[in-house]
C-alpha cells in the first residue's frame, strides 16, 4: 500500500494551473515579447542604446525621483495612516476616502492640476518661485508627481496593521519610563516597518512605471527632465521600435532586481523573529 | 509607598465611571478592587497609573501630589489583563526594556541589566524561556513575563488590571497564590482589580468593593465577606438566598419564622429581605421551631467538596443550599424528598436599613407561642 498523499484542502493542482496560465497570458509573455524584439539587436547596437547620455540622464531622473517621492510617502503616509488610525476627528470619513483619490483619478488630470499649482504663476508657484524653487518643469516636478500618485500604497498597507496594533503596548511602555520618540522607534517601529516596506516597494513600483502625470509637470527637456517612459515613447514615434525595447529591458532588470531586493530585505527580518499572532 | 486617591471623579461623555471616590492603600500593602464590570474599578486604577486623568479629585504618592506627574515619572508597574507584551522582542529584551529606555545617567550598565533580568526572570521561574518570544509561550508564562517585566524597574507601586482574567480556571489559582507568595517576599504596595470575589478575597489584605462609580465597602477580606455593608456587597461576594417579610412590632417576619428586629419602626409594617448563604440553611425531615419554609428536593449536586442542593418550596422559589459531604451522606437526601429550610442565620434588610444577623431562637416562631 502506497504512502497517503490526499491534500486535505483540495484545488491546488487547479488553482496553481489557472495562475500559471494567467501569469503567462498577462505578464509572462509580453514581457518575454520584449526582451525577444531588444534581441533583434547586435550586442554593441544594444550597449549604444542603453548607455547613450541621454538614456542614463533619464534613468537617473526616473530611478531618483521615484526613489525620492516612496521615501517621501513613507514618512508622511506612516502619518497619515496613524492619524487616521489613533484619533477621532470631523470628517475623518472623507479625509480617509481621499487617500484613494491618487488610485482613481486619471494620471494626466493629476499631471495638468500639479503643473497648473506649480508653475510659475500657479497658486503654490508663485510663492516659490521667488525664492529660487522651480517645481514645475524641473526634476522637482517629477518627484512632486510620484509621490502624488503613490501615496496611498503607503496609507493602505500601514493602515491595517497599525489598527492591529494595541494601544496597550504603547501604555506599557509608557508605564515603564519610555519616553515618547523610544516608545515609536523601539516599539511602534519595530512592529511596523515590514508595513512600510512593503508600501515602499509598491510606491516605487508604481513611481517607476509612471508616465501620464509625469510628462506635464516635467516639461521633457532632454538630459534634464526626462523621465525613462517618455524616451521610450520618444523612441517609438520615430519607429526606434528596438531601441525603445532596450531601453524598457534595462528598466524592466533594473525595477526587478530593486523589488526583489526590498522583498528580501523584508523576509530576512520576518524570519529572524517567529511569525506573530495568537 | 503609600497611595491616597482624594475625591477622584471621571466621566467618559455622559457615562459617570468614578464619582467622588477616596482610597487609600498603606505602604507594602496588597488591595483589590472587585466590581462588576463597569464599576469604575479599571479607571480608577489607571486614575493611580497615570494612564488616565481625573475630571476632578487628586492622588497622592507617599504624601506628595502626584495628580499632574506623567505616568513615565510616577515608577508605577503596570500589569495588563493581555499582557500588552512587545511580541518583536523576545522574553529577556521584554523584561530589559524598562531599564533600557533609563536617561543614561542611571542607566545600569549592560552586565548588570543582564544580572537583573536574569534575577526577576528566576524570580517568576522563566529563565530557561528567556530567548523564546511572547508568541511562543503560554498564558500564564506570559502574564509572569509581564509580571517581571514591570517588576526591573523597580516600581515603587505594582498595579494590576485583571492580570489572571484571560487565563484558565487552574492557572488562575497557580498564579493566584504565587502572586500572593511573590508578594510577601518583595512587599512592594499592590493594587488589583479584579472581577473575581474568590480572587480577591484570597490574595488581597484589604478589599474595596465598588459598584456603579462608587465604592460601596472596604475592609479586610473577613470583614467583607462576614459583615457586608449593603445587599451589594452581600450579593455580589458569593451565593445568597433571599427571602422576602416584613417587620411587625420587634420582629422581623418571614414565612413561619420571626427573628428579633430592633431596627424595625415603632409603627406600621416595613418590607424587608432576608439573606441567607447556602452554607448556612439545614434541612431537616421533619417540621421545627426555626424552620423557614417547605419544600422538594429538585436536584443534587455531590461531586464537589461542598454537596449543593437544590429545593423548590411550595410557593415556587428555588433555594440553594449547601451541605458538607458527610452531613449529607449521614442524612442520606434524595431528589423529590419533603424537606423543612431551616437557616442558621439570617441577615435582615430593610430600605435602606443597615445590615444585622441574627440568629432564630425557638421563642421567636411565630404561630406556636405556648400561650394557645
Amino acid at each position: 500500500m502506497g504512502a497517503r498523499r490526499r491534500r486535505i484542502l483540495p484545488g491546488f493542482g487547479l488553482a496553481l494551473g489557472f495562475t500559471l496560465l494567467y501569469f503567462g497570458l498577462v505578464v509572462l509573455i509580453p514581457l518575454g515579447g520584449l526582451v525577444l524584439k531588444s534581441s533583434t539587436m547586435s550586442w554593441g547596437q544594444f550597449w549604444g542604446a542603453v548607455t547613450a547620455p541621454r538614456a542614463l540622464a533619464s534613468y537617473r531622473l526616473t530611478f531618483g525621483a521615484a526613489l525620492a517621492g516612496a521615501g517621501i510617502n513613507v514618512l508622511f503616509g506612516a502619518i497619515v495612516a496613524w492619524v487616521l488610525v489613533r484619533y477621532d476627528f470631523p470628517l475623518k470619513k472623507l479625509v480617509d476616502a481621499l487617500v484613494d483619490l491618487p488610485f482613481a483619478l486619471p494620471t494626466a488630470v493629476a499631471g495638468i492640476a500639479l503643473t497648473s499649482l506649480y508653475a510659475g504663476n500657479g497658486w503654490i508657484g508663485r510663492w516659490l518661485e521667488p525664492l529660487g524653487i522651480k517645481v514645475a518643469f524641473a526634476p522637482l516636478g517629477v518627484v512632486v508627481a510620484l509621490t502624488f500618485i503613490g501615496l496611498p500604497f503607503v496609507v493602505r498597507t500601514v493602515q491595517p496593521v497599525l489598527e492591529d496594533l494595541d494601544a496597550e503596548i504603547e501604555e506599557a511602555a509608557a508605564s515603564l519610563g519610555a519616553r515618547r520618540w523610544q516608545t515609536i522607534r523601539r516599539v511602534i517601529f519595530p512592529e511596523l516597518w515590514p508595513a512600510l516596506a512593503t508600501g515602499f516597494a509598491l510606491a516605487l513600483a508604481r513611481a517607476l512605471g509612471e508616465y501620464g502625470s509625469v510628462v506635464f509637470i516635467a516639461g521633457n527637456i532632454q538630459m534634464k527632465t526626462e523621465i525613462t517612459a517618455l524616451l521610450i515613447v520618444g523612441k517609438l514615434e520615430q519607429y526606434d521600435y528596438a531601441g525603445a525595447t532596450a531601453v524598457a529591458v534595462v528598466m524592466l532588470f533594473a525595477s526587478f532586481v530593486l523589488l526583489l531586493t526590498i522583498n528580501g530585505l523584508q523576509r530576512w527580518a520576518t524570519w529572524r523573529r517567529p511569525a506573530f499572532g495568537d | 509607598m503609600s497611595i491616597e486617591v482624594r475625591n477622584v471623579t471621571k466621566t467618559f461623555g455622559p457615562f459617570a465611571a468614578l464619582r467622588d471616590v477616596s482610597l487609600e492603600v498603606q505602604t507594602g500593602e496588597l488591595v483589590a478592587l472587585l466590581g462588576p464590570s463597569g464599576s469604575g474599578k479599571t479607571t480608577l486604577l489607571r486614575i493611580i497609573a497615570g494612564l488616565e486623568v481625573p475630571n476632578r479629585g487628586s492622588v497622592f504618592f507617599h504624601g506628595e501630589d502626584a495628580t499632574d506627574r506623567r505616568v513615565q515619572e510616577r515608577r508605577v508597574g503596570f500589569v495588563f489583563q493581555h499582557y500588552a507584551l512587545f511580541r518583536h522582542m523576545t522574553v529577556f529584551e521584554n523584561v530589559a526594556f524598562g531599564l533600557r529606555v533609563m536617561r543614561r545617567s542611571v542607566r545600569p550598565a549592560g552586565a548588570e541589566i543582564r544580572q537583573r533580568v536574569h534575577r526577576l526572570l528566576e524570580l517568576v521561574q522563566l529563565e530557561w524561556l528567556a530567548e523564546r518570544y511572547p508568541t511562543q509561550l503560554s498564558g500564564g508564562q506570559r502574564q509572569r513575563v509581564a509580571l517581571a517585566r514591570a517588576l526591573a524597574v523597580e516600581p515603587k507601586v505594582l498595579l494590576l488590571d485583571e492580570p489572571f482574567g484571560a487565563l484558565d480556571a487552574q492557572v488562575r489559582q497557580e498564579l493566584r497564590r504565587w502572586l500572593r507568595r511573590l508578594h510577601n517576599e518583595i512587599h512592594v504596595t499592590g493594587v488589583l482589580v479584579t472581577h473575581d470575589q474568590e480572587e480577591a478575597l484570597e490574595v488581597a489584605d484589604r478589599v474595596v468593593v465598588m459598584n456603579a462609580g462608587r465604592i460601596e465597602q472596604m475592609g479586610t477580606p473577613e470583614d467583607v465577606f462576614h459583615h457586608p455593608a449593603n445587599e451589594f456587597v452581600l450579593n455580589f461576594l458569593g451565593h445568597v438566598n433571599v427571602f422576602h417579610g416584613r417587620a411587625e412590632g420587634s420582629k422581623a417576619i418571614f414565612g413561619t419564622l420571626a427573628v428579633d428586629f430592633p431596627d424595625a419602626p415603632p409603627t406600621g409594617s416595613l418590607e424587608l429581605r432576608g439573606f441567607v448563604r447556602p452554607h448556612d440553611l439545614e434541612l431537616d425531615r421533619t417540621p421545627s421551631a426555626d424552620a423557614l419554609l417547605e419544600g422538594t428536593i429538585v436536584r443534587i449536586h455531590a461531586a464537589a467538596p461542598q454537596v449543593k442542593i437544590e429545593v423548590l418550596s411550595t410557593a415556587g422559589e428555588s433555594i440553594h443550599v449547601e451541605s458538607s459531604q458527610e452531613r449529607y451522606r449521614a442524612q442520606g437526601w434524595s431528589v423529590g424528598q419533603r424537606v423543612y429550610v431551616r437557616p442558621r442565620e439570617i441577615r435582615v434588610f430593610g430600605n435602606g436599613q443597615p445590615a444585622r444577623p441574627a440568629t432564630p431562637r425557638r421563642t421567636d416562631v411565630v404561630g406556636m407561642s405556648s400561650e394557645t
